[in-house]
């Protein structure tokens, strides 16, 4: 499903990712963990190419999408992103949200757009907030929004980029039981998280980063007793 | 001392008739300013690095001389480098247009990058190709930073205006000034000018508050 071969990311001198390569296959559920700054987010945005890779690979599919010639906002409706802050669009409610890219980018009509969200809405658990604007939502309200919005366009994978780290405490569990169900429904996943618990039991894989590098790519079973690596044993002693 | 302002009694008229001469040069100038203000904006924000040099370099030469030495300019040097006689109205038009154009792209273009960069990004991650972006997901925000500001390009471009008087457009200022020399008086008809204005520039403040008010309102 994803395939990434020798991937660097340099930021003006600053070297983020150094020479990653690994596959993600279909139904996979990856975890991805390291310390601040070691190029989580910035990995996973090279995977819509919110970030351009400075050189390797990335194949989404079939497309190759550092492939300068490659239509990658069609490759983008493939890959649905949710985002730490939400980005939920202000200035439209709930439906509104999720109804804009069907329509815009697909083509949908407005009736079978809007009875598609209804069904995402009833989903996450939101169907009454239908018609409120994110201003009225609560933190784990929005980020449920957010993961709808990002389903309504049929996407093959979902990236996540710390879903929960801005959400009070008590909203953090709606969100994960979201991202489990969907897990479990056999959507490919990437989830850059702090959640230890969460990616233990709901992973597949573990990612770990450290300055750039894939230093780990285990089950997660395995990495949380038994780490190949001096540094995630470091990591894991430092924040278990 | 000896203010006696009946003496302009019979001249208010006259000086009335300007209004609509500023008000109309301003909201044409200002019109035209919005439409070529919104090119160049588009230009600062787009990729091509030739077309944000030009809006660029553009802003910056009519943001760096004084208006009244382009009001000259376009005025008096037109006909020399062109042949082409051109009227104090449509001078004073183009002047103020092309430089609140210079004023006006800056207003949108700070106006959109306010706008935070993650609405931007969750666009794009849906796929959402460029100008549907800007005008269906970037605009709408943007317009809560811009509407207020245009509105205070609008009351700088009324105040400024009295400078076309030089050129011998008959606005309030110039009205006020041929009042004054047939009179041999300068403080009546001048204070009556500074009036028109000054209720003018209130008038546009109030507007700007109203609409102000009725963007928050709609967070
Ligand atoms: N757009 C950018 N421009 C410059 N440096 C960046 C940019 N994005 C991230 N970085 C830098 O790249 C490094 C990795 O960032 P990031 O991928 O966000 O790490 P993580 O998500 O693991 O905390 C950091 O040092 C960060 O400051
Ligand atoms: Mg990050």
């Amino acid at each position: 499903m994803i395939k990434i071969r020798n991937l660097y990311k340099s930021f003006g001198k600053l070297e983020v990712l150094k020479d990653i390569s690994t596959d993600i296959a279909k139904g996979d559920v990856v975890a991805i963990i390291g310390p601040s700054g070691s190029g989580k987010s910035t990995f996973l945005r090279c995977l819509n190419l919110l970030e351009v890779p400075t050189s390797g690979q990335v194949w989404i599919g079939e497309d190759e999408i550092t492939n300068p010639k490659i239509n990658i906002m069609k490759v983008r409706q493939k890959i649905g992103m949710v985002f730490q802050h939400f980005h939920l669009f202000p200035h439209m409610d709930t439906l509104g949200n999720i109804t804009y890219a069907p329509m815009k980018v697909k083509g949908l009509k407005e009736a079978e757009a809007k009875q598609k969200a209804m069904e995402l809405l009833k989903k996450v658990g939101l169907e009454d907030k239908a018609n409120e604007y994110p201003v009225r939502l609560s933190g784990g309200q929005k980020q449920r929004v957010a993961i709808a919005r990002a389903l309504a366009m049929e996407p093959e994978i979902m990236l996540f980029d710390e879903p929960t780290s801005a959400l009070d405490p008590e909203m953090v569990k709606e969100v994960l039981d979201v991202m489990k169900s969907l897990a479990q429904s056999g959507m490919t996943m990437a989830i850059v998280t702090h959640e230890m618990g969460f990616a233990r039991e709901v992973a597949d894989r573990v990612f770990f980063l450290e300055e750039g590098r894939l230093l780990e790519d285990t089950p997660p079973v395995e990495f949380f007793s038994n780490p190949k690596t001096e540094r995630a044993k470091a990591f894991l002693d430092k924040i278990l | 001392m000896n203010l006696d302002f009946s003496q302009i009694v019979p001249s208010i008229p006259f000086i009335l008739k300007g209004i609509w001469v500023t008000l109309q040069i301003v909201s044409v100038s200002l019109i035209f300013g919005f439409i070529l203000g919104t090119i160049l904006s588009i230009f600062k924000i787009g990729k091509l690095a030739i077309l944000r040099w030009f809006a660029d370099a553009y802003t910056s030469i009519f943001r760096g001389t004084p208006l009244i030495l382009q009001l000259f300019l376009i005025y008096f040097a037109t006909p020399q480098l062109t042949g082409i006689d051109i009227s104090a109205y449509a001078a004073a038009v183009l002047t103020f247009g092309l430089n609140s154009a210079a004023y006006v792209s800056e207003i949108i273009r700070a106006g959109i990058q306010a706008v935070d960069k993650g609405q931007r990004e969750a666009a794009e991650a849906l796929g959402v190709p460029y100008r549907p972006m800007l005008i269906n997901i970037i605009l709408p925000q943007a317009i809560k930073n811009i509407l207020p500001a245009l509105v205070n390009e609008f009351i700088t471009l009324t105040k400024e205006s009295a400078i076309i008087s030089t050129i011998g457009v008959l606005d309030i200022m110039r009205r006020a000034q041929i009042v004054s020399a047939e009179r041999y008086i300068a403080f009546e008809p001048l204070m009556f000018a500074a009036i028109l204005y000054y209720i003018m520039v209130m008038a546009l403040t109030l507007l700007g508050r109203l609409l102000e008010r009725r963007m928050r309102r709609s967070d």
